[in-house]
């Protein structure tokens, strides 16, 4: 499969956008981490990978627990990677998303005796997208008003968001029975539909999934069909230029900011009153899916087709890692090093540049020597 | 007046010691940010503090005679290996001009998990109990002294020393040695630097290994203190510590004060369930009263950031990779 390379260096066979190649190395170096861990255990990384992702796929269960762990995924990942494209780093994901699960898990416990089922997850999917936006329209409006950078605005959004759930929930929605959690929604105001889950029996996959599917589609359009599209891609490549050009920038930046947060908001209803039924509120920590959704964006090139990928490969590894434990033994922390590993490879994506670089120079000029030699032409 | 006297003498050992892990961690991210190098890998510093000090800890102490040893042992691997984990980071940030936040962001995600997962396949739970921390001792004279002597000197820990020893010092190295004068110079202007004949990117790359020193021995406190067992996150303070270092303006007496601060609203958040002029509070507003305490300091921190916005304190050059090329 070498490609072939003329004297002129033009000719090849076939190319990959060299961004898709940066995140193929650092899911092949995630990976070859990842098999480091399980040898360090003394365990043997083709057993691990093998029941790893046998754990994702095995059958109709496992896929669609694969899907169910994808679909936050998918709308916290096409978040991150809608404000980047902006130039806005969203690291409040975390924290939009669990203001979007309160709300749908507030107005799901409110409202599930008193409407028709699809008015009653209207509104809960809808509230949840409101809460997400508002959370993140704070950000927006602190970056664009007062230039408050919004790496900083979102982590401590995320954190009020935090404390703002643990003492909601508490307060309006606890179980009586146990109070770290919420009241479990009926089944009327859950995302699980009957004909879905028949499907993928046992699994929690959800109606969400086609949620995160249809914003993917929007966002899609969004960024590459429409004027405001373009005018939020022009802000994030050049702020000043977008300026100059007359694309009003601190309203791309709060909109942007916004609809981010709208996905993210929509992931927490998926969450929590689709793949789960309660809120949990005896952790001390952000969900997962906050950070996850950062190494989705940057695993997919912040593109909706690579975030769709990147969102269904993490949750593979997510969801086979509870398999993989019981067969092998290996701790389920492996899938979360190996996303880890992954993100640290993409943010040092230079390092890989730099290396396939030299290569690729050097088998240039190895090219460029043989001919030399075989035809003096 | 007298109950008020006694609440605050109650919560105020009890503040402190809850302060002093963000202090340390707050100075670490000072060091890193003035040198232009942004950290938000400091909770992650943390955890991995708090893993290396458990696992030290639970390895020396039937082995050592004398169980204080074994603490203070793990306290020093905390910071030791601290520094080295920091090298993953400033390897991303000052050597291959990687962006910053991101790579803070993998140092987080990677000491979550990694942390545990060794957790995991020494004890099968993911935590690390440790049965002996640090004891709590009245500084003899001193804690005789009326007022000042019952919320200072009176039960405290030797660590809240060793933290304050360390602030004085790296707060004189900061502003009065030619290293602190080169290393906020890389902060503010590295190009003027190097022009000066300053290596930018060693200065760097020992800055970002005081922060995760420092975060790493904010971890490790947390555990032989108050906390006893790693787990395999410090609920977040790493972000409240990166907080107290904005609202402290990246200036050790400013986070000084600013982890006081933060660490006094988490701490009468903490005890409202227990002392009774609090748990009415709580009863009559079950959301807003523990949310207000615990939200707060993040809230200060943004309204602060809206002040500031007018006149940046930030370390002007932090968050930029610093390019050679482009002087």
């Amino acid at each position: 499969m070498t490609p072939k390379v003329d004297p002129a260096g033009r000719t090849r066979r076939w190319t990959i956008p060299k961004k898709y190649v940066n995140s193929l190395f650092a899911v092949l170096l995630g990976l070859i981490a990842g098999a480091f861990f399980m040898l360090a255990i003394g365990r043997n990384p083709f057993v691990g990978y093998f029941y790893l992702f046998k754990g994702g796929v095995m059958n109709l269960k496992y896929i669609g627990q694969t899907l169910a762990t994808s679909t936050p995924l998918i709308l916290t990942g096409l978040s991150v990677a809608f404000a980047f494209r902006t130039g806005l780093f969203n690291i409040g994901a975390a924290g939009q998303m669990l203001m979007g699960g309160l709300t749908a898990i507030g107005l799901a416990l409110t409202f599930e005796h008193m409407l028709p089922r699809g008015i009653l997850l209207a509104v809960i999917v809808l509230g949840s997208i409101v809460a997400g936006g508002l959370w993140a329209l704070i950000a927006g409006v602190l970056k664009a008003r007062f230039n408050v950078n919004e790496v900083v605005a979102t982590i401590m959004l995320n954190w009020i968001a935090f404390w703002t759930v643990k003492y909601g929930v508490y307060a309006f929605f606890r179980d009586p029975q146990q109070e770290t959690q919420s009241k479990a929604i009926d089944a009327v105001a859950s995302l699980k539909a009957p004909w879905l889950t028949s499907l993928f029996p046992g699994s929690y996959i959800n109606l969400g999934l086609f949620l995160s599917l249809i914003a993917l589609v929007i966002i899609a359009l969004v960024l590459d069909k429409t004027t405001l599209g373009y005018e939020l891609k022009a802000v994030g490549f050049n702020r000043s230029a977008a300026e100059y050009a007359g694309i009003k920038v601190n309203r791309g930046v709060i909109l942007s900011m916004t609809i981010a947060g709208m996905l993210a908001g929509l992931a927490g209803a998926t969450y929590w009153t689709g793949y789960s039924s309660n809120m949990q509120i005896d952790t001390s920590s952000l969900p997962s899916q906050g950070l996850d959704g950062i190494a989705v964006a940057l695993l997919g090139t912040n593109s909706p087709v690579g975030v769709l990928f990147a969102a269904v490969f993490f949750g593979m590894l997510q969801s086979g890692k509870g398999f993989m434990t019981a067969v092998t033994g290996i701790p389920p922390e492996i899938a979360d090093t190996i996303i880890a590993t992954v993100i640290y490879f993409a943010a040092a994506a230079v390092l890989i540049e730099r290396v396939l670089d030299a290569w690729r120079k050097r088998r240039a000029s190895k090219a460029l020597a043989a001919t030399k030699k075989g035809g003096e032409e | 007046m007298q109950g008020v006297w006694d609440l605050i003498r109650l919560i105020f050992p009890y503040a402190i010691v809850f302060t002093i892990p963000l202090l340390i961690t707050s100075l670490g991210g000072l060091f890193s940010e003035r040198s232009g190098v942004v950290n938000i890998g400091l909770d992650g510093f943390m955890v991995f503090g708090s893993f290396v000090s458990a696992y030290t800890i639970k390895l020396l102490m039937p082995v050592l005679p004398n169980g204080d040893l074994a603490v203070w042992i793990g306290l020093l691997a905390a910071t030791v290996a601290g520094a080295v984990f920091s090298l993953l980071h400033s390897f991303a940030c000052v050597t291959l001009n990687a962006n910053q936040v991101i790579s803070g962001t993998a140092i987080n995600m990677i000491a979550y998990a990694v942390t545990v997962y060794i957790a995991r396949t020494i004890t099968g739970s993911g935590n690390i109990t440790i049965v002996h921390g640090i004891a709590r001792t009245d500084i003899p004279v001193l804690s005789q002294i009326p007022v000042l002597g019952d919320l200072f000197f009176k039960s405290t820990y030797a660590t809240t020393w060793v933290v304050l020893l360390i602030l004085v010092v790296f707060a004189f190295i900061l502003y009065r040695t030619a290293f602190g004068l080169r290393l906020r110079a890389c902060g503010e202007h590295p190009h003027a630097a190097d022009a000066a004949g300053i290596n930018v990117y060693r200065t760097r790359y020992i800055a970002v290994a005081i922060s995760g020193a420092f975060s790493a021995l904010g971890g490790a406190a947390i555990l032989v203190t108050y906390s006893g067992e790693f787990n395999g996150n410090v609920a977040g303070l790493g972000f409240l510590a990166l907080a107290a270092l904005i609202f402290g303006k990246w200036k050790p007496l400013g986070i000084l004060g600013a982890t006081f601060f933060f660490g006094f609203a988490a701490t009468i958040a903490n005890v409202s369930q227990v002392i009774p002029f609090f748990t009415n509070l709580v009863d009559k507003s079950p959301f807003w009263a523990p949310l207000t305490l615990k939200a707060f300091p993040y809230v200060v921190t943004l309204i602060a950031l809206v002040f500031f916005s007018k006149t940046t304190q930030a370390p002007r050059a932090s968050g930029l990779p610093y390019d050679k090329g482009q002087r």
